[in-house]
């Protein structure tokens, strides 16, 4: 039995878990080779920066994100078979290392845009003059180490792994906002961070820890599960004061990652303190994982990946429970998601019948069909309040900030929030139509990748004019159409981009937000899509003043006398950087259909098996 | 040949501007004239192709007895969203996109007087002349929200860098106003978008729409959903509409809604009589969804306030004089020539169209904020004694005819409507739009002469200009009289068009309009008289009044000829738009026959009715419950003879009741 167990075990993870874990497995590898190189005399002079380059790269053809490896099939019956490549859209959801993380579409959709902003971020730092090369090792040494956390957070399945994930993340990011040794403000920021990181985990941890002990695990199915058999027992007050607070506190930590209000008072002290560089990571990258991250938690709690009639699998350990490459699993769990596919096109005929079955019938399917309706609800209600919040008071602090990092710390809050908008609709629109939600979390991903290259571009001028004048004023901008003609125009754009102004990509994203919003209104009905979308879009509006401003200062001011001056104009490469950013933002309008594709591909699984 | 030709020209006149902007900026800044020369060029190769369309019997003439789209372009672009890019001219858009190249080219001409930053003015100018061809020519929803804000940023800039010394503040007000109208106008889309469904349409709705077909089966290959045959040419109607049945049955095969950005199938789905699925709940824009109103009463509502930001109508019209005062001479012919223009156009094309129902409903409203802007501009230019605001203000009440002649078009009192009368409003109110282009795009450039000379706009401190510059004179006394709408000017067919035909729907309104014109002569009069007659000019500077130039007499005086002859012979503008307009007033009547009506009439039985039993009710009968089945059927198969024998029983049961009591 127990050697049985154990072989299992290692099947498992040495055919399946592993060949699906190659990201994470190659970063850590480029971890260990930037360390060791360290240690040898003849191997100490090679940049770092060119091995994490080179780590990355291979990462991104081991995840192969057009084709990647389909495990699924690694353990059918007794014979081992090799992983073989499928279209993204083709690639099955399979739960790794017993339960503990899940490899999908989605998971690798976000690995890609991680590892893609990685190569961008290193050429981004490479050519700015933060680091020093002897510094290199360890500044990649963290940046990869927390993109390892990331990628952890955006495959996570189980509660512990969401800990782990967000810390492995979270730790290094407090180091590389300590960067600057010899600076005051950025040992303060650090600090800040740290403190409020650890106040925050803390929290969330004593909520991850008040759920599964409601709900008997901590593998997110199986408490998805058991929470529907509470909900559909009609659960006392307490019981769902238990469970309202553990997902309260469980949202702590997740806020904190997002930089949601009211959590979110470490990013603009940290972004002032840190460098732009660090900026353009925390900003991108970290928000990227943490958004995908919220999305596992809420469409893990909206559907039901197993029928509620299988008390197996709460009775055995998690550690044990197979991926549900079980027939009869997925069986059921195609039985389930049709079913509820189905309420969703035909409600007129199911209402037909339900009015002919009686008032009984109407009681017994509302109650069989929705025992996660309220749960639903909740996680709607909350994620959307917080979001409209988060979206209103980073426009509105935005408005007061003369620092532009600060002023983009405000900006990328605000942003927070937009994204944030596009989770209640996917939530609304998984009960009524899981092709539907899957489209919703499509523009959310949409919305991401667009703003890597915002973000990216708008840091990235950022750093250049302190690299040349030395200044983070907004008031040093002043006349830079005289300086620097690139800066200005590539700056302005992205600035108008981020408003969401077409014909700008930050339209596209906002646009794809705003449609999931639409659409999940006019498909369920729920009031608070509408008034998202309302408060959304008012919000772009709102936001339109602040960055123009920057645009103003920019362009219509002329130069002052105390204007820091550019001491020396950019670089050819500084040049080359900002236009790469700023031509996909300008012209993604032309065509952006292969995006819809691929993320339609990438998701066509998260909620359809 | 011709055909090719015909395909591209649309995209050819959004597209030559970018063009343009592209070389320009590849000049070298310093060479001033060459900058300029070229955006002129460019300017000039947009209206060629436009005057081509407008001359009668040529390869790509303008077909004049067409109601429906000319010149199509439709190609699939974001397939995900449905969304096409969709060009094409009709009797509504072709005036405007002529008036559009006509203005830019005389605003281009005018903008030798800028001499600060050339080479981004013209490119700048010439994107925002690309989105201005593009709002008046797309047919997809999207393309054009996306050209509408196209146009923002530019305007932004040329307001905010080239303008006088309040430039940022009028600026940024411009931006923020527009942007507010269209964040309004981008939930309105996405709601109509997300509740429109091709399935409604049928396969003649489709093919008359235009739809793209692309959404096929295999069975259907790629040519046939191009709809050209193998060997490169093009189906003929017969065939269209077979793929197009075959479109349909497949649509109507699959249980999701195929939903649509085609702004002229919107507008099919908003004229379709109620549409039930089957539990009875409303379909497509007549869903009820915010305190008892429908979806398409939110939209009207919604995308009029984007519009009407734009026309500007009272009260959102604070934008426009600081954006007129600060803007550079060019940059306010352009504003009040075309952009202005746009909401008109919107609400002509989009809001009635689209949300009849709310037209019809809020056909008061509409109107009521046509007289007041007319009401609220003419009083506020008589009070302003800067020139140019004084213009400017005259432009708020111009186009209040715009939306009171717009308005006037639902605005039908019980079913006494008069198709006569609303299709006089709709084209006095097009026509209003095209005088207004010119003669305000010439007041401003009359103005701006003056002020290149003397520095000043203060309208007390002029006089006596006409013996100091004759020429000068004589062409803005033209230009300032066709703003007047004296007979025989391009001001006055619009404006009596417009009083004219509402007089129907309510004297009051038509009093007042009449009396705008009134006040409109005070202000103008009063304007010319303080600024050109008199005997001396009594503000700084004077040494500096010289005759107009020739650069400038280019200008004026095709303006001054246009506006003549447009007086005079209102049928060169009219003969493009009456085929379309009488369309469009057609279907609508139509619309409100058959749909519209009836569904007042079953309204209006459903609350007699509701009062009857109320009445009865209160009486305390036992057997309420079997009158209520008498009374509640289906509110349009009450007809008048149940309804009366609805009256006699209740009647005769009050009878017998009351001596009970």
């Amino acid at each position: 039995m127990f050697y049985e167990l154990v072989s299992q075990l290692s099947d498992s993870t040495l055919y399946q878990s592993l060949p699906a874990f190659g990201v994470e497995l190659v970063l850590c590898a480029t971890i260990v080779i930037m360390l060791l190189c360290r240690i040898f005399s003849l191997t100490e002079k090679i940049d770092a920066s060119y091995i994490a380059f080179i780590g990355v790269i291979v990462a991104l053809i081991v995840l192969s994100p057009m084709k990647p490896w389909d495990v699924s099939e690694a353990l059918d019956g007794i014979e081992i078979a090799s992983p073989v490549r499928v279209p993204l859209g083709d690639l099955p959801s399979v739960e790794i290392f017993t339960g503990m993380l899940v490899y999908d579409g989605f998971a690798v959709m976000i690995k890609t845009i991680l590892l893609v902003f990685l190569i961008l971020f290193f050429a981004f730092v490479k050519i700015t003059k933060i680091t020093r090369t002897e510094e290199n090792t360890d500044f990649f040494t963290l940046v990869l180490g927390a993109t390892l956390g990331m990628c952890i957070m955006a495959s996570a399945n189980h509660m512990l792994t969401i800990f782990m994930g967000i810390e492995m993340a979270s730790v290094p990011s407090y180091v590389m906002v300590a960067f600057m040794r010899g600076k005051k403000k950025s040992s303060e920021a650090a600090l800040k961070y740290a403190i409020f990181g650890a106040g925050a985990a803390g929290v969330m941890l004593y909520g991850i820890s008040l759920l599964s002990g409601m709900l008997n695990s901590a593998h997110i199915p199986t408490m998805a599960a058991n929470l529907a058999d509470i909900m559909s027992n009609s659960p006392d007050s307490s019981q769902l004061f238990v469970l309202g607070l553990g997902a309260m506190m469980l949202m702590v930590g997740l806020a904190f990652k997002l930089s949601a209000v009211p959590f979110h008072f470490w990013c603009p002290d940290v972004f002032e303190g840190a460098t732009a560089e660090v900026n353009a990571f925390l900003s991108i990258a970290s928000k990227a994982a943490a958004l995908a991250l919220l999305v596992r938690v809420a469409i893990g709690f909206s559907v039901l990946p197993t029928p509620t009639e299988t008390p197996v699998a709460v009775a055995e350990s998690p550690a044990v429970i197979e991926a549900p490459a079980d027939e009869a699993e997925l069986d059921a769990n195609r039985f389930f998601l049709v079913s509820d596919e189905q309420t969703a096109d035909d409600i007129a005929d199911a209402n037909v019948e339900v009015e002919a079955h009686g008032e009984e019938a109407v009681a017994n399917s509302e109650e069989l069909a929705d025992p996660l309706s309220q749960v639903r609800y909740f996680m709607a209600m909350l994620i959307g309040f917080i979001a409209i919040i988060t979206c209103t008071f980073g426009n509105l602090a935005a408005y007061a900030q003369t620092n532009i990092k600060r002023l983009l710390a405000y900006s990328t809050i605000a942003h927070a929030g937009y994204m944030m908008m596009a989770v209640p609709a996917a939530i609304a629109l998984s009960a009524e139509s899981p092709e539907l939600a899957q489209a919703a979390v499509g523009g959310l991903a949409i919305y991401i990748a667009i703003y890597v290259f915002m973000n990216l571009g708008a840091f990235a001028v950022v750093a250049f004019v302190r690299d040349t004048s030395g200044s983070e004023e907004i008031s040093d901008y002043a006349g830079m159409i005289g300086r620097s003609k690139i800066i200005a125009v590539c700056f302005t754009l992205i600035l108008v981009s981020l408003v969401g102004l077409p014909p700008l990509a930050g339209f596209i994203g906002k646009f794809a937000i705003f449609a999931s919003l639409a659409q999940g209104y006019s498909v369920t009905g729920q009031l608070y899509l509408l008034v998202l979308l309302i408060v959304g879009g008012l919000n772009s509006a709102i936001s339109l003043y602040y960055y123009l401003r920057i645009v103003k200062v920019m362009t219509i001011d002329p130069e002052a006398d105390d204007t820091a001056p550019m001491q020396r104009p950019l670089g050819m490469l500084q040049n080359s950087y900002l236009l790469l950013m700023t031509v996909p933002v300008a012209l993604l309008i032309v065509d952006w259909e292969f995006l819809n594709v691929w993320v339609t591909g990438a998701l066509a699984h998260l909620l359809v098996p | 040949m011709s055909s090719v030709v015909a395909t591209y020209i649309l995209s050819a006149l959004i597209f030559l501007p970018a063009l343009g902007a592209l070389i320009v900026s590849l000049l070298p800044k310093d060479n001033k004239d060459l900058i300029r020369f070229t955006t002129l060029i460019v300017t000039i190769l947009v209206l060629l192709p436009t005057l081509l369309i407008a001359i009668p019997n040529g390869p790509i003439s303008f077909d004049i007895a067409e109601p429906g789209m000319q010149h199509v372009v439709n190609n699939s672009w974001i397939p995900t969203f449905d969304i096409n890019y969709f060009l094409g001219l009709d009797g509504i858009s072709f005036p405007l996109v002529l008036l559009t190249a006509v203005i830019s080219v005389f605003a281009m001409g005018a903008s030798w007087s800028i001499d600060k930053y050339v080479k981004g003015y013209c490119i700048l100018f010439l994107i925002l002349l690309a989105g201005m061809m593009g709002v008046f020519m797309s047919l997809d929803f999207f393309l054009f929200y996306i050209f509408w804000e196209v146009m923002l940023l530019p305007m932004y800039f040329l307001i905010g860098v080239w303008g006088g010394p309040r430039k940022e503040y009028a600026a940024l007000k411009f931006f923020l106003f527009t942007l507010f109208g269209s964040v309004l106008m981008l939930i309105a889309i996405l709601m109509l978008y997300f509740n429109s469904d091709l399935r409604q349409l049928s396969p003649e709705q489709l093919v008359t729409a235009n739809v793209k077909l692309y959404d096929l089966d295999a069975e259907i290959n790629n040519t046939v959903a191009n709809l050209v045959h193998e060997d490169g040419t093009s189906f003929d109607d017969e065939e269209y509409l077979a793929v197009a049945t075959l479109y349909h049955t497949q649509l109507n095969d699959s249980v999701h809604p195929t939903h649509t950005f085609n702004i002229l199938a919107l507008q099919q789905m908003g004229q379709l009589p109620t549409q039930y699925d089957e539990k009875g709940n409303e379909l497509l824009f007549d869903k009820e969804i915010l305190f008892g109103k429908t979806i398409q009463w939110w939209a009207f509502v919604l995308l009029f306030i984007g519009f009407a930001i734009k026309v500007p109508a009272v009260p959102f019209h604070t934008w426009l004089p600081d954006a007129h005062v600060e803007a550079p001479t060019p940059i306010s012919m352009i504003l009040a020539g075309v952009l202005l223009k746009m909401g008109g156009y919107g609400i002509i094309r989009i809001c009635y169209p689209i949300c009849p129902d709310a037209g019809y409903d809020l056909a008061w409203g509409v109107c009521l904020i046509g007289v007041v802007s007319m009401v609220y501009g003419a009083f506020a230019a008589l009070a302003q004694t800067d020139f140019k605001r004084m213009v400017a203000y005259s432009s708020v009440s111009h186009m209040g005819y715009v939306v009171l002649g717009l308005g006037v078009w639902s605005a039908t009192p019980g079913a006494l409507y008069d198709s006569t009368s609303w299709s006089m409003g709709v084209k006095g109110a097009m026509f209003q739009m095209i005088g207004h282009g010119i003669s305000s795009a010439g007041m401003f450039f009359m103005v701006g002469i003056i002020y290149d000379r003397v520095h000043h706009r203060n309208l007390n401190e002029f006089g006596g200009l006409m013996s100091k510059m004759p020429l000068y004179t004589t062409f803005a006394m033209i230009l300032f009289f066709a703003g007047l709408g004296l007979p025989g000017l391009c001001g006055f067919i619009g404006e009596a068009f417009v009083v004219l035909s509402i007089w129907k729907f309510s004297m009051v309104f038509a009093v007042i309009a009449a009396f705008v014109v009134i006040l409109t002569a005070g202000y103008i009069l009063w304007a010319i008289q303080r600024v050109y007659l008199g005997a001396e000019y009594k503000g700084p500077n004077e040494d500096e009044i010289v005759e107009i130039k020739p650069r400038e007499i280019s200008i004026a005086l095709p303006l001054c000829i246009m506006a003549i002859v447009l007086g005079v012979f209102p049928s060169l503008i009219f003969r493009y738009m009456d085929a379309t307009i009488d369309n469009q007033v057609q279907s609508l009547s139509t619309w409100t026959d058959e749909v519209k009506t009836p569904r007042l009439q079953a309204l209006d039985d459903e609350n007699k009715a509701k009062e009857l039993i109320e009445a009865f009710e209160k009486l305390g009968q036992e057997n309420v419950e079997a009158n209520k089945q008498v009374l509640f059927v289906q509110p349009n198969e009450i007809e008048q003879e149940a309804e009366e024998q609805a009256l006699v029983k209740i009647e005769d049961k009050l009878q017998v009741s009351l001596p009970s009591d």
